[in-house]
């Protein structure tokens, strides 16, 4: 008999006195009826409790922003499939020197790990927990590169923001592979006193994008 | 030879590995005690984290909606446990992950060090995994020949320093910081000789120290915090980064995990990823959190695998007052806010599972006649303050009564003689089962007053119970018990038992003579 | 109403005043009170020590001693009993397979109160000074026992009614919702521990300046107040069920740490 078919008649076995499967009553918060302006208020408090450098702009003022930023960054990490129109110039000279990480040409782990920073956009953003989410579409990229340059530099649009953590979780495609980040790494594992920056990006710099207003 | 193909139901089959206490509780615990430098760290530790997760779990107006929500998601993965499995097994190896099953914690070592042998490699770099200490694997690798570095900062200090963890979140918490510093400089060799013990400057010695290996290992080991069954996706929760640089970096990927740690959807992570961070680490969320389901080809490892453990879950599952505590999600805030963990500590339990949650886990997983984990179930007042405290709602108290029982019955029979204790209850279940007996015991109480002496206490009682007198007087019984007060006053008796008696004639006076008392 | 008391084993034989106290402030009020003589002990300490088996009998002849009576309401001055009455009586019963005495025990705890319960829930005491005549002109601090405020969620109503006692200092407790470490035979199984926490509980009631430790649970107050006494204090304890009985007329004395708490009369 195999290990498997063991474990599963073990279990089945265990449960012979065929214990009641109730369905959870999901009586707790699972919509919002917070404005955009509440909720992107809310999300900043939460980054700038977290640690996280925060900035909000016009739909017009990304690229601008972004491209101040990166002035005088050396190699900046991308994704391929990030807003073209976003994007600061290329300047191999002052800096920043883009480098796309795409699926079919990914950059070496030692170009990443060389890298002053990496510039991606987000899937989703939670308001009440300070959450931003990457699911690795196009624009986000594989996990690898929001991972090992030290500063981070995300985007993420206000449209993708909600205050609850259910109705951001709704709207994801769950076997994408997906990075849920709260602020730069932290431990508390020495007398408990709070270090930010273990492991990951000790720099994440949010840019929050309003709507287009009509 | 297994009975299930007869039809037969199987006995259960116990656990093994680090999920036992080794000398009995007590004992364990008055050398516990005496570790003042333990003692205040502890204390210092729990009451931080109790404070914070109070104050964000007040922040909720639906916190008490999710416990229950979180409870009953977990009630039904119980009770569907081989059907989810299936489903979670068919889903994983859609995507491209393999599933190994392991029976017991040997098995599932030799499945592990067989698969970092496949990849050619003989380090891997790991996550915290209470499943890996359950199972001893780190040791197991080692006699392997493999080496395996744990990669979470306070991991890393209690693997350098050859010791064991004390907490299941926060596993340094027995080390202060000048103590770390000490460790780094004698454990870490490129290490600054000029490090300072600022926490800070600790950490960063820790991730110039771990950034290499992250960069370079081929394979790495984690736990999971869930398995999504209706999608094949596991989970993992963390706050340094080493998590993500074990998930992402390397070739491969061997994930241990317990076959409870289940959710049935997508949507059931909602409730545990609000329910998990408020109570472990006391924030609304925590720094990362990973999900993957398989393998994604350019992103991550190639090589996905998870270990599905057994090890004593499924005897735990058998006890139909016990099954409950397989519900646990490691959250920790048990041993937060628990008296006795909090003079004891972790090391006194003996199991990988310590403080409320261990007390009554440990003997589930295997036996409550296995070596001293009958001492567990014991391990407590019964205040009640870990259910109040649990995310999804284990009555910790209860399954702690129902373990005592349990041991209390594998006993009887066995000795020739009762022990005292057994004595004593024996006794006093006779005395108290009736008024009349109890009243005649009452009697006694006269001589307690002699023994008590003029100044009205007793400071000394003999055996079992020498352990009240250790730190507490007793006091003089008093000159009349309140049934014999009663029966003066109101002429009743135990033999005049039946509904006509009690019309409240002698009722009015009582008051009136307790005046006239010296 | 007719209400029978519940004194429960350790007021019966070691705080009789604490009972004579509960009986005193229920007839102030009007009420009828009886004393069913066949009752005994709820069995907490059997169940709570593993000892299911032996527990069944003193558990059975609880609730048979409160099916011989006509009663309105059961009360006893005791929320670990209360609690053991509502909620261990009848899965003791259920796991005994023994489904009519878990339907009797079950019938017998809906009716079941403690003290506080009653006064407050059931006949509407609000204020123990006007309504109670209640007078204790003392510093007091008050330590909410585990059981009845997790099990039986009494939530601030003893110390509501203690607060509103005409003359009373209340002080309040340090780390108040921390158990003190009795536990039953935890006490003496891992004495070690309980006398850790003991300490620390002392520490805080010392910390308060008040004179009386007070509480709802005669084994919480017998433990604290053993503890006090072993180190010399001069803080008693005193049940408060004999502060909302004591009246400027007739006062409950305060003589120190544990003389006091075997109570008056008996000295």
């Amino acid at each position: 008999m195999s290990a498997r078919d063991e474990i599963l008649g073990r279990v089945r076995s265990a449960l012979r006195d065929a214990p009641a499967a109730p369905q959870p009553d999901r009586t707790y918060r699972r919509t919002s009826t917070m404005s955009e302006d509440a909720r992107i208020e809310l999300l900043v408090d939460r980054l700038v409790d977290y640690k996280a450098k925060v900035q909000v702009v016009g739909p017009d003022q990304v690229a601008d922003r972004i491209a101040d930023l990166l002035a005088g960054t050396g190699d900046c990490v991308v994704p391929a499939g990030f807003t073209a129109a976003w994007l600061p110039a290329d300047n191999p000279e002052t800096g920043p020197r883009i480098k796309t990480d795409g699926p079919e040409s990914p950059l070496a782990l030692a170009e990443l790990d060389g890298a002053d920073a990496v510039l991606t956009a987000s899937a989703a953003a939670v308001a009440q927990t300070g959450t931003i989410i990457l699911d690795g579409s196009p624009g986000q990229g594989r996990r690898a590169i929001s991972l090992v340059p030290d500063r981070h530099i995300c985007v993420v649009e206000a449209a993708g923001i909600t205050e609850l953590l259910p109705e951001a979780l709704a709207r994801l495609d769950g076997t994408r592979p997906i990075t849920m980040i709260s602020g730069p790494s932290a431990t508390s594992d020495i007398e408990l006193e709070r270090v930010e920056g273990v492991h990951g990006p000790r720099n994440l710099e949010v840019v929050i994008v309003r709507s287009r207003r009509a | 030879m297994s009975q299930t193909f007869l039809g037969m139901p199987s006995l259960p089959v116990f656990g093994e590995g680090n999920i036992h206490a080794s000398e009995p509780f007590p004992a364990a615990a008055r050398r516990e005690l005496g570790n003042a430098q333990l003692r205040a760290n502890l204390g210092h530790a729990t009451h931080t984290i109790r404070d914070k997760r109070l104050k964000v779990v007040a922040e909720l107006p639906d916190w008490e909606q999710l416990r229950e929500a979180g409870s009953t998601i977990k009630q039904n993965v119980m009770a569907r446990l081989p059907e989810l499995l299936e489903q979670f097994e068919e889903n994983f190896t859609a995507r491209g992950g393999t599933i190994h099953w392991a029976r017991d914690a040997a098995e599932a070592n030799a499945i592990v060090a067989g698969l970092v042998r496949d990849q050619g490699a003989d380090e891997v770099v790991k996550i915290k995994s209470m499943a890996t200490q359950e199972i001893g694997l780190n040791e197991y690798l080692e006699e392997q020949g493999i080496a395996a570095f744990e990669t979470d900062l306070a991991e890393l200090i209690v693997q350098l320093d050859h010791d064991k963890p004390s907490h299941i979140l926060v596993p340094a918490i027995h080390k202060n910081r000048t103590e770390v510093r000490d460790i780094f400089l004698r454990e870490m060799p490129e290490v600054d000789p000029a490090l300072t013990d600022e926490p800070a400057k600790l950490a960063d010695a820790a991730r110039t120290h771990l950034r290499r290996k992250f960069l370079t290992a081929k394979v790495a080991v984690s736990g999971a915090n869930f398995a999504l069954a209706d999608s094949g996706t596991l989970a993992v929760v963390e706050s340094e980064g080493n998590g993500r640089m074990c998930l992402t970096l390397p070739e491969t990927l061997i994930t241990v995990m317990g076959i409870e740690k289940l959710l049935p959807t997508w949507q059931d992570l909602e409730v545990f990823m609000q329910l998990l961070p408020r109570s472990s680490t006391g924030e609304r969320m925590n720094p990362y959190t990973s999900l993957w389901t398989g393998v994604t080809p350019g992103d991550g490892p190639a090589n996905v695998h998870l270990v599905l453990l057994d090890n004593g879950r499924s005897a735990a599952l058998a006890d139909e007052m016990g099954r409950s505590a397989l519900h646990c999600i490691r959250c920790s805030a048990c041993m937060n806010v628990c008296p006795v963990y909090e003079r004891t500590g972790g090391h006194a339990y003996g199991s990988t599972y310590p403080g409320p949650i261990g007390a009554i886990l440990s003997p589930l997983l295997t036996g409550i006649e296995s070596e001293e984990n009958s001492s567990l179930p014991y391990a407590s007042s019964l205040c009640g303050a870990c259910y109040d405290a649990c995310p999804v709602k284990i009555n910790i108290p209860d399954i702690l009564v129902h373990l005592r029982g349990e041991d209390v019955d594998s006993k009887r029979g066995k000795r020739k003689l009762p022990t005292q204790m057994d004595a004593a209850m024996q006794a006093a279940s006779w005395a108290l089962s009736s008024g009349k007996r109890l009243g005649l015991a009452e009697k006694a109480l006269p001589l307690g007053r002699l023994v008590a002496g003029p100044d009205r206490k007793i400071t000394r009682l003999p055996g079992i119970a020498a352990g009240w007198t250790q730190s507490r007087d007793i006091p003089a019984p008093p000159s009349e018990s309140f049934r014999a007060w009663w029966r003066k006053e109101h002429g009743k008796g135990p033999e005049h038992q039946g509904p006509d008696h009690g019309t409240g004639q002698d009722q009015g006076t009582g008051q009136d003579q307790e005046k006239g008392k010296p | 109403m007719r209400i029978a008391l519940f004194a429960t084993c350790i007021v019966d034989a070691m705080y009789p005043n604490a009972a004579r106290a509960t009986v005193s402030i229920l007839e102030r009020l009007g009420h009828d009170v009886i004393f069913p003589a066949g009752q005994a002990c709820c069995g907490q300490m059997h169940v709570n020590s593993g000892y299911l088996k032996e527990a069944v009998p003193v558990v059975a002849n609880h609730v048979r001693a409160f099916e011989e009576e006509e009663y309105d309401a059961v009360v006893a001055p005791s929320g670990s009993c209360v609690a053991s009455v509502r909620h261990q009586h009848p899965m003791l019963a259920r796991r005994c397979g023994d489904a009519d005495l878990e339907a009797r025990a079950a019938a017998v705890g809906a009716r079941t109160y403690e003290l506080s319960q009653l006064l407050v829930d059931v006949l509407g005491i609000t204020d123990a000074g006007t309504q109670l005549g209640s007078w204790f002109p003392h510093r007091v601090t008050y330590h909410p026992s585990c059981h009845g405020m997790r099990l039986l969620r009494l939530g601030d109503r003893q110390q509501q009614l203690l607060g509103t006692v005409r003359g009373i200092d209340l002080a309040p407790l340090a780390e108040a919702d921390q158990c003190c470490g009795f536990g039953g035979t935890f006490s003496m199984k891992n004495a070690d521990v309980s006398s850790a926490m003991l300490a620390d509980k002392t520490a805080n009631i010392e910390a308060t300046g008040a004179s009386l430790c007070t509480g709802g649970d005669a084994s919480c107050l017998m433990h604290i107040g053993g503890g006090l006494s072993r180190q010399g204090s001069p803080v008693g304890t005193l049940h408060f069920a004999e502060i909302l009985a004591s009246t400027e007329q007739d006062p409950a004395p305060v003589t120190g740490a544990v003389r006091l708490s075997s109570g008056r009369g008996s000295h």
